[in-house]
C-alpha cells in the first residue's frame, strides 16, 4: 500500500424523499490497498457505491480521483475515472461468450463492420494470465460456474482499464474454495498497483484480507478502524450500534422422542446425477442437527426431499411416525414441520405481496386465516401486527410489500411465519445468508428456543460458524454422503473443515469415525 | 421435463412474459384511497394523450387542412383546430349523447325522451358489456400468470353452446332459461381454457401458442356448425336458428341497452371477491406472482393453472354467450368484432383488477361506439380510434413516455407522484 490516495470522497450526502441515505460520508482510498465498507443493510453502503458509479447524483458533496475533483453523472463517466464494479448479481448475458460479454459497450470493429474478435479474445488472454484469473475467452458464460463468471465481470473491468475496482459482496454467491481464490486475486491486484473497496457482511473476511475498514450505520461513517485494532464483536458493535453476542448461548439439549428418520435415501437432480446418495441419519425432539457442507453437495436436494419438493428416487423419510417420501409439501407441513428454505426470496416470499399476506402463506387456507372460502382479513391483519410486534420485523407497516425490506427483515418475516405455527420440526435452510449480523443473532437465538421447546432442528448451513454455533450434533455432507455424524462437542472447528473438503473420517477423527 | 403424474410439478421458468405480468400486477392493489388515485392517473394521462395525438392524426388525414394550410398557416392551424373539434364533438355525442337534448330530456321528465337522450350512451355500455366479461378473464389469467391469447375463441365457443340452449330448449320460463344459456356459455368457453391450461400443466406447452392455435379451431369449427348442425333449417346462409324467447335477455324500452350490462358488473364483483377475498383467489395470485412460492406454501400448481384457464376461458365465454343472448339472437359466422383480442388490451389497461377491467371496458366501447357517429358527422374513419386505442396501450406499455410529458417522478413503491404543467 502506497500513500498516494487514488480516490476520495469528501461529504458526500444523498438524500431521498424522506430518507437521508448517505449523511456526509469522508472515505478515502490509498492505491494498492483493500478497503472494506462495512454496514447492516440499510445503512447507505448501496447508495453510496451506486453514487461512486454514477448511477445516483449525490445531493452534495465532491468525489476526487487522482486528486482531480469529477462529477460522475453516468456509469460511462464512472468508467472514464477508472472505476469499476463488480455487482453482486452479475451482468453478463449467459448465451455469449467471456469476449463477447468483455466487449459489450466497448465493440471495436474492422473496417468491413466485423468484431475484432480475435484481437478482444487476445487481451483478454493477456489479462487472464497476468492477474491469474484462468479464463477461457471462447467459453460460454452460462457454461461457466459462478466464480468463474465472477472473474469475467473482473475481466471487463481491468478490460476498460479500471483502476479502482469496487466488489459488492463478492463471496455471498461462492462456495469457499471460490471464495479463497478470489482473495488470491485480489492479491494479485492490489499487487499490481489496483485498489479495492470491498463491501460485506462478513466480519471473518473483512479481518483476514482488508487493509482498512470503515464501518456505516444509518448513513453516516460511525468508525474507521484496521484489522489490527479491531475484533468481530467490536466490528458488529460498530454496525449494529449495540453489544452483539456473536456466541450463542445455550444448554445442553433435551433430547427427546425420535421425529425425523431418514433411511437409505436416494435422490438424484434435474440432470440426473445422484445427489444424495444413500444417506441415513435420526433426528430427535430437542437437538439440532447441523448439516455441514460445502455448497453443491446435496445439502439443497436432501432438504428438498425431507420438505417434499423434489422427488425421492428411493429410500425412506419418516415424519412423526408417518412415511412423508414423495408427499406433497402441504401434507407434510399439516404433520407439524416448518421450513426456512435456502433461496428466501425465490421460495419463501411473494415479494409483491404485503407482509400481512406473506406471514398467512402457509396456512391461509384454514382456520383462523380462512373458513373455508373466503379470508379473513381481520384475523390475517390481527396476526401480522402480533408477529411483526414479536419478531422484530422494521417495517413501515404490515401492507408493505414483502419485496421492499431489507434481506434481514425479510428472512425474520419468514421466520415469524414459520415458528408462530404449532411445529415440532423444522427445516433451516441457509437461515441467515446475505443478512446483518443483527438479524443473525436474533435468528439465531430464535432457533435454540425452538429446539429448547422440544422442536427438532435440521439446520443446513455452508457457514462452518453457524453449524459450529448452533449444532448439536453435526453431520457432514460430501458429494452426496454424510461422512461423519458426530457430537458437536467432540469435533473442532478444524476438523469438520477438514471433512468437509473430503477427507476421509477415520483420517480426521480417528478411531470412533 | 416434467412427466405424466408428476406430482412435484416444476414450476415454469421465468419468461418475458411473466415478467411483464408481474410488473402488472403490482399496482392496483394498494388498497389506500391514495394509491388507487394515484393509480388511476395514470392511465387517465395516457388516454388524454393518447386523443390529443389521435386529434394529430385527424388534422393530418383530412383534405380540407392541407387546403387552409396552403393558403396560410394561421388558416390551416384553425382548420386543424376545427376539424379535431367537430371530430371530438360527434365522438362525444355519439358515445354520450348530445348535452342540448340530454338537458331538454331531463327537464321535461319525461321517460321515452330521458330514454332517447341517453340513447347513445346507452349504446355505448351495449357495446362494453362484451369487452367487460372477456377482459374479465384475460385479467384473471394474468393474475396466475398465464397469457390467454385466446379469449376471442373462448368467446366463439361460449357463443355456439348459449345459443345451442338458446334454441333447443323452448318451453323453460325465463327466469331458468337466461341463467342455464349464459351458463352454458361458461362452460363452453370454458372447456376452450381448460384445454390449454391443461396442456401447459400437464406438458409445459406454453399457453400463448396453444390458446392462438384453439382461437383458429374454434373459428373453423363455428363455421363448419353453422354449416352443419347448427344451420337454421330454413335458411341457406350459415347461421343458426333463433334462440327462444326465454333465452333472450330482456332489453330496457326501445334501446338495445340489454341486461347483459348488470350481468357483467355482477361478474366483475364476483370475479373480484374471487380472487381478493377467497382461499382459490389466494392461491391463484400467488402462483401468479411466484410460482416457486407457491410450491413451497404446499399449493398445487397443476390444479391453479388449470382452474385459472378454466375461469378465463368461462368468462370470455359468457362474452360470447352475451353477445347471442342480448343482441343477435343467433349465432352468425362474424358476431364478435374482436372483443376477445381488445379484452387483452383493456385487461392490460385496467392493471387486471376488475375494478380497472370495467372502467377500461367502458372507455374502449364508449369510443368504439362514438367512433361511428364520427364517421358520420365528420368523415373520419372508424380506424382512428384503433389508433387512440392502440397509443393509450403504447403509454401504458411504457410508462417512461407519459411520465417524460407530464414531467411525474418516478417513485417507485412509495411516495408521492408529483405533476407540474405540460410544456
Amino acid at each position: 500500500m502506497s500513500e498516494k490516495t487514488v480516490l476520495e470522497l469528501k461529504g458526500i450526502t444523498k438524500r431521498f424523499p424522506g430518507v437521508l441515505a448517505n449523511d456526509h460520508i469522508d472515505l478515502t482510498l490509498k492505491q494498492g490497498e483493500v478497503h472494506a465498507l462495512l454496514g447492516e443493510n440499510g445503512a447507505g453502503k448501496s447508495t453510496l457505491m451506486n453514487i461512486l458509479y454514477g448511477l445516483y447524483q449525490p445531493t452534495e458533496g465532491e468525489i476526487y480521483v487522482n486528486g482531480q475533483q469529477v462529477a460522475i453523472n453516468s456509469p460511462g463517466d464512472s468508467i472514464a475515472a477508472g472505476i469499476g464494479m463488480v455487482h453482486q448479481h452479475f451482468m453478463l448475458i449467459p448465451v455469449f461468450t467471456v469476449a463477447e460479454n468483455v466487449m459489450l459497450g466497448e465493440e471495436e470493429v474492422s473496417p468491413g463492420g466485423f468484431l475484432k474478435r480475435r484481437e478482444a479474445a487476445q487481451r483478454i488472454s493477456e489479462l487472464s494470465t497476468r492477474f491469474g484469473l484462468e479464463v477461457d475467452p471462447n467459453a460460454l458464460v452460462g457454461d461457466l460456474p459462478v466464480g468463474i463468471q465472477q472473474r469475467v465481470e473482473i475481466i471487463k473491468l481491468l478490460y476498460r482499464d479500471a483502476n479502482i475496482l469496487i466488489f459488492d459482496e463478492p463471496t455471498a454467491v461462492l462456495t469457499p474454495q471460490e471464495a479463497d481464490s478470489l482473495f488470491e486475486i485480489m492479491q494479485l491486484l492490489i499487487d499490481q498497483g489496483k485498489s479495492i473497496i470491498f463491501i460485506t457482511h462478513k466480519l471473518r473476511e473483512v479481518l483476514d484480507y482488508a487493509d482498512r475498514i470503515t464501518v456505516l450505520r444509518r448513513g453516516k461513517v460511525v468508525g474507521a478502524t484496521t484489522p489490527a485494532e479491531a475484533d468481530p464483536s467490536k466490528l458488529a458493535e460498530m454496525m449494529v450500534g449495540r453489544a452483539v453476542d456473536l456466541d450463542v448461548e445455550r444448554d445442553p439439549p433435551q433430547v427427546g422422542a425420535k421425529v425425523l428418520e431418514v433411511k437409505d435415501l436416494l435422490v438424484t437432480d434435474e440432470q440426473g446425477q445422484i445427489a444424495v446418495d444413500n444417506i441415513t441419519f435420526d433426528l430427535h425432539a430437542g437437538e439440532i442437527l447441523g448439516i455441514a457442507g460445502i455448497q453443491g453437495n446435496g445439502q439443497t436436494e436432501l432438504v428438498e426431499a425431507i420438505t417434499g419438493m423434489t422427488k425421492v428416487d428411493a429410500g425412506k423419510i419418516t415424519l412423526l411416525g408417518e412415511a412423508i417420501q414423495n408427499k406433497p409439501p402441504r401434507t407434510i407441513t399439516e404433520l407439524g414441520s416448518a421450513h426456512i428454505p435456502e433461496d428466501r426470496q425465490r421460495d419463501g416470499v411473494v415479494k409483491d405481496f404485503p407482509i400481512v399476506d406473506n406471514l398467512a402463506l402457509q396456512s391461509y387456507y384454514m382456520e383462523p386465516f380462512s373458513n373455508g372460502v373466503v379470508m379473513r382479513e381481520d384475523v390475517m391483519r390481527e396476526n401480522a401486527i402480533k408477529l411483526v410486534e414479536q419478531f422484530d420485523v422494521r417495517t413501515p407497516s404490515i401492507e408493505t410489500s414483502v419485496g421492499s425490506l431489507s434481506g434481514g427483515n425479510q428472512q425474520k418475516v419468514i421466520v415469524a411465519r414459520e415458528f408462530s405455527r404449532d411445529i415440532k420440526f423444522l427445516v433451516a435452510a441457509q437461515p441467515t445468508r446475505g443478512i446483518d449480523v443483527g438479524s443473525i443473532e436474533y435468528i439465531h437465538s430464535q432457533i435454540v428456543a425452538k429446539r429448547d421447546d422440544g422442536v427438532a432442528v435440521l439446520l443446513v448451513s455452508t457457514e462452518l460458524d453457524e453449524v459450529m454455533q448452533l449444532s448439536d450434533r453435526i453431520a457432514v455432507m460430501f458429494d452426496g454422503r454424510i461422512v461423519a455424524n458426530v457430537d458437536a462437542r467432540k469435533v473442532t472447528k478444524e476438523q469438520v473443515g477438514l471433512l468437509m473438503a473430503g477427507s476421509s473420517a477415520t483420517e480426521v477423527l480417528g478411531e470412533e469415525g | 421435463m416434467s412427466e405424466e403424474n408428476d406430482e412435484q410439478q416444476k414450476p415454469p421458468e421465468q419468461d418475458s412474459t411473466s415478467v411483464l405480468i408481474e410488473e402488472l400486477n403490482k399496482t392496483m392493489d394498494g388498497g389506500t384511497w391514495s394509491a388507487s388515485l394515484r393509480s388511476a392517473l395514470f392511465p387517465i394521462l395516457a388516454v388524454f394523450t393518447g386523443l390529443v395525438i389521435g386529434g394529430i392524426f385527424i388534422a393530418a388525414t383530412t383534405e380540407e387542412v392541407y387546403a387552409a394550410f396552403r393558403e396560410s398557416i394561421g388558416a390551416g392551424l384553425v382548420e386543424a383546430w376545427r376539424t379535431v373539434m367537430v371530430s371530438y364533438r360527434a365522438l362525444f355525442v355519439g358515445a354520450i349523447g348530445n348535452p342540448a337534448e340530454i338537458a331538454a330530456a331531463l327537464g321535461s321528465g319525461d321517460r321515452e325522451l330521458m330514454r332517447e337522450a341517453f340513447d347513445p350512451f346507452l349504446e355505448s355500455l351495449v357495446t362494453s358489456t362484451p369487452l367487460i366479461f372477456a377482459g374479465l378473464g384475460v385479467a384473471l389469467g394474468f393474475r396466475t400468470g398465464l397469457f390467454n391469447i385466446g379469449a376471442e375463441g373462448q368467446l366463439f365457443i361460449g357463443a355456439v353452446t348459449a345459443t345451442w340452449v338458446g334454441y333447443t330448449f323452448t318451453n323453460l320460463p325465463a327466469i331458468i332459461h337466461i341463467p342455464l344459456a349464459l351458463f352454458a356459455g361458461f362452460i363452453g368457453g370454458g372447456i376452450w381454457g381448460y384445454i390449454p391450461g391443461w396442456l401447459k400443466a400437464r406438458t409445459g406447452g406454453h399457453e400463448v401458442i396453444n390458446t392462438i392455435m384453439m382461437n383458429f379451431v374454434a373459428f373453423r369449427l363455428v363455421e363448419w356448425l353453422l354449416r352443419t348442425v347448427m344451420q337454421d333449417p330454413g335458411s341457406v346462409n350459415p347461421i343458426s336458428p333463433i334462440v327462444a324467447e326465454s333465452a333472450k335477455l330482456p332489453v330496457l324500452g326501445g334501446s338495445r341497452f340489454h341486461l347483459g350490462f348488470i350481468v357483467a358488473l355482477l361478474v366483475a364483483w364476483a370475479t373480484w371477491w374471487y380472487l381478493f377475498r377467497t382461499k382459490w383467489g389466494f392461491t391463484l395470485r400467488t402462483v401468479g406472482a411466484n410460482p416457486n412460492a407457491a410450491r413451497y406454501a404446499g399449493m398445487n400448481i397443476v390444479r391453479a393453472t388449470v382452474m385459472a384457464m378454466f375461469l378465463s376461458g368461462g368468462l370470455a365465454g359468457l362474452a360470447g354467450a352475451n353477445e347471442i343472448l342480448g343482441l343477435n339472437h343467433r349465432l352468425v359466422p362474424a358476431f364478435s368484432s374482436g372483443y376477445g383480442f381488445d379484452s387483452i388490451a383493456l385487461a392490460l389497461l385496467g392493471k387486471n383488477h376488475p375494478v380497472g377491467v370495467v372502467l377500461a371496458a367502458i372507455l374502449f366501447g364508449t369510443l368504439r361506439n362514438g367512433a361511428t357517429q364520427m364517421q358520420v358527422d365528420a368523415g373520419i374513419p372508424i380506424d382512428i380510434i384503433s389508433i387512440v386505442q392502440a397509443l393509450v396501450l403504447a403509454f401504458i406499455a411504457a410508462p417512461a413516455i407519459v411520465r417524460t410529458i407530464y414531467r411525474l417522478r418516478d417513485t417507485g413503491d412509495d411516495g408521492q407522484l408529483v405533476t407540474s404543467s405540460w410544456g
